[in-house]
């Protein structure tokens, strides 16, 4: 097994917006150098744990989170500069972003936010983030093309070069394969595969043998609360003591 | 199987007829826009000559030119603009990236719309009271231009507003994601994809008041002016009030001079359009996403 620090500590988390409860009660930890799978059905709460992570609740009034998450040990909230929490945390979306700036300025967009000018310095992280994404041979001859014009796939391995070149201490992916085809999926769960020797990765996932496949441990969610989180393997080998999970792996309903 | 039946030939019979209709209302529509261009073009083409554009109105306005009337005109809507565009531009990135959704946003905007909706003339009474008496700028160019400026503002608002709402908001997201600033995300994604839409706005917002007349009647633009503006506290003319004037209060005006201002107040109108189509059309041509 990977390291056991934890390096994500969630305690009784619940979300609501306005009046509406969207998560409650969950507790966790996320460890270093792991892929921690989050699979459940739409309206469980995933996404909504992920954006309580980094802290997007800053942009969205109606969204109120308690509990605590402790982030490299200490909660987020307490993080006084959410900006320098949310740099080392990288997000890739379900569908992808390619944002109207050039191939090249999608991945020195955070670089330049940190502060780095030089131009040898973007040039080698450009170069380094589309390689580990497994875009770069596909895009280097037209690096100065808009990025938000790449295919689908392509765009979103952009989006995950993007999130590698702010150096993420964690990586969040949320239903990556939503809009790509499955081609591209494979090639995306390879580079994850790489990746997690270098940093841990939140994977929400709508598709449950993909959290088989990469997950070295796998939370269900259902309706608002966490169901169980164990070892993927004994997830899938039917030692789960709750039939919802077991009904929900099996395809029975979701 | 395929042959058509009496119902498939009876409903693609009433399916042309009803396109017909669309299609006769669709060119009535055209039709007075095309009279009153050849009309204007004919009987107000030959008016236009540089002695007309570029010379003063001489024997009480029934001879010589309309240069104070252009020069006015084209000083005012500037004006309007200066005061308008950095006020509504800036109103409207509050309302549309930062403002919380909440009673305080949802009255400022419903205030913008009603705004907007204000005739003109009401507009004008309002410069009078607060900028012609109250700041005490009398009937002066600038206080024709802050009248202006008040009443163009609703419009470079909602219309600036659109073209920001209009980048999809998973950008910001993203940008957001990142560790970016609501001002660092503005000013790298989200205003570079919208200035071309803004500008659409604006430019035809500029249009709009070039032939406004209530505003400008009571709070700075005169009669007859011997003279050129020296400051923004003068009165100038304008070519819309001139037009009026020529048109109904002057005996003696040649039957054309009233044809050739308006065909000149139509030239800018029609051009200012023209600018904006083709900044959409550029738009268009360079889809980024």
């Amino acid at each position: 097994m990977n390291g056991s620090e934890s390096i994500l500590d969630v305690r009784d988390l619940s979300i609501a917006y306005g009046s509406k409860t969207v998560l409650s009660g969950v507790t966790l930890d996320v460890r270093e150098n792991e892929i921690l799978g989050i699979i459940g059905p739409a309206g469980a709460g995933k996404t909504s744990f992920l954006q309580a992570i980094n802290r997007m609740d800053a942009f969205n009034a109606s969204m109120k989170v308690t509990g605590t998450l402790n982030f490299l040990g200490r909660d987020v909230r307490a993080w006084r500069n959410a900006y320098a929490l949310r740099r080392q945390i990288g997000v890739v979306f379900p569908l992808p972003v390619g944002l109207p700036l050039t191939v090249y300025d999608n991945v020195a967009f955070a670089p330049r936010l940190a502060g780095k000018r030089s131009r040898a310095e973007l040039d080698e992280i450009v170069e380094r983030c589309l390689r580990r994404a497994a875009l770069w041979d596909e895009v280097k001859d037209r690096l100065d093309s808009l990025g938000s014009l790449l295919s689908g796939g392509q765009q979103q391995r952009l989006t995950i070069a993007r999130a590698l070149s702010q150096d993420p201490v964690l990586l969040m992916l949320d239903e990556f394969s939503i809009a790509v085809d499955p081609v591209t999926t494979m090639r995306i769960e390879d580079v994850l595969k790489e990746l997690r020797q270098e940093m841990t990765i939140i994977l929400v996932t709508n598709l449950v043998q993909q959290a088989r496949r990469l997950a070295d441990r796998t939370a269900f969610f259902l309706d608002g609360r966490m169901v169980e989180l164990g070892s993927t393997e004994s997830l899938f080998n039917g030692e789960t003591l709750f039939p919802e999970t077991r009904d929900y792996i099996e395809g029975r309903f979701g | 199987m395929f042959a058509a039946t009496d119902r498939n030939r009876t409903n693609d019979r009433i399916q042309r007829r009803y396109r017909n209709v669309f299609l006769g209302m669709t060119l009535l529509l055209v039709l007075p826009v095309l009279i009153i261009l050849g009309l204007l073009v004919v009987r107000g083409g030959p008016v236009l000559t540089a002695e007309f554009l570029f010379e003063f109105p001489k024997s009480g306005m029934t001879a010589g030119g309309i240069f104070p009337a252009f020069l006015g005109t084209i000083i005012l809507v500037t004006m309007g603009l200066v005061f308008s565009v950095p006020l509504g531009i800036a109103a409207a990135i509050y309302l549309s990236e930062y403002a919380p959704d909440n009673w305080l946003t949802r009255s400022i905007n419903l205030a913008i719309i009603n705004l907007a909706g204000v005739p003109s003339i009401v507009h004008a009474l309002f410069g009078v009271g607060a900028f012609v008496i109250f700041f005490g700028f009398g009937t002066s160019i600038l206080a024709a231009s802050l009248t202006l400026a008040i009443m163009a503002l609703p419009v470079v608002i909602v219309a600036t507003r659109e073209s920001l709402q209009a980048v999809p908001h998973a950008f910001r997201e993203a940008c957001w994601a990142m560790g970016a600033t609501r001002w660092q995300t503005i000013r790298r994604v989200v205003l570079p994809n919208s200035v071309s839409g803004i500008l659409t706005g604006v430019i035809l917002e500029v249009s709009r008041t070039a032939g406004e007349t209530a505003p400008i009647m009571f709070t700075g633009a005169a009669f007859f002016v011997p003279f050129l503006p020296q400051t923004i506290f003068d009165k100038t003319m304008a070519l819309s009030l001139h037009l009026f004037v020529i048109s109904t209060q002057v005996p003696g005006v040649p039957e054309d001079f009233p044809y050739g201002v308006a065909l000149l107040l139509i030239i800018i109108v029609l051009s200012m359009n023209a600018l904006s189509i083709g900044f959409r059309t550029w738009l268009r041509g360079r889809k980024k996403w």
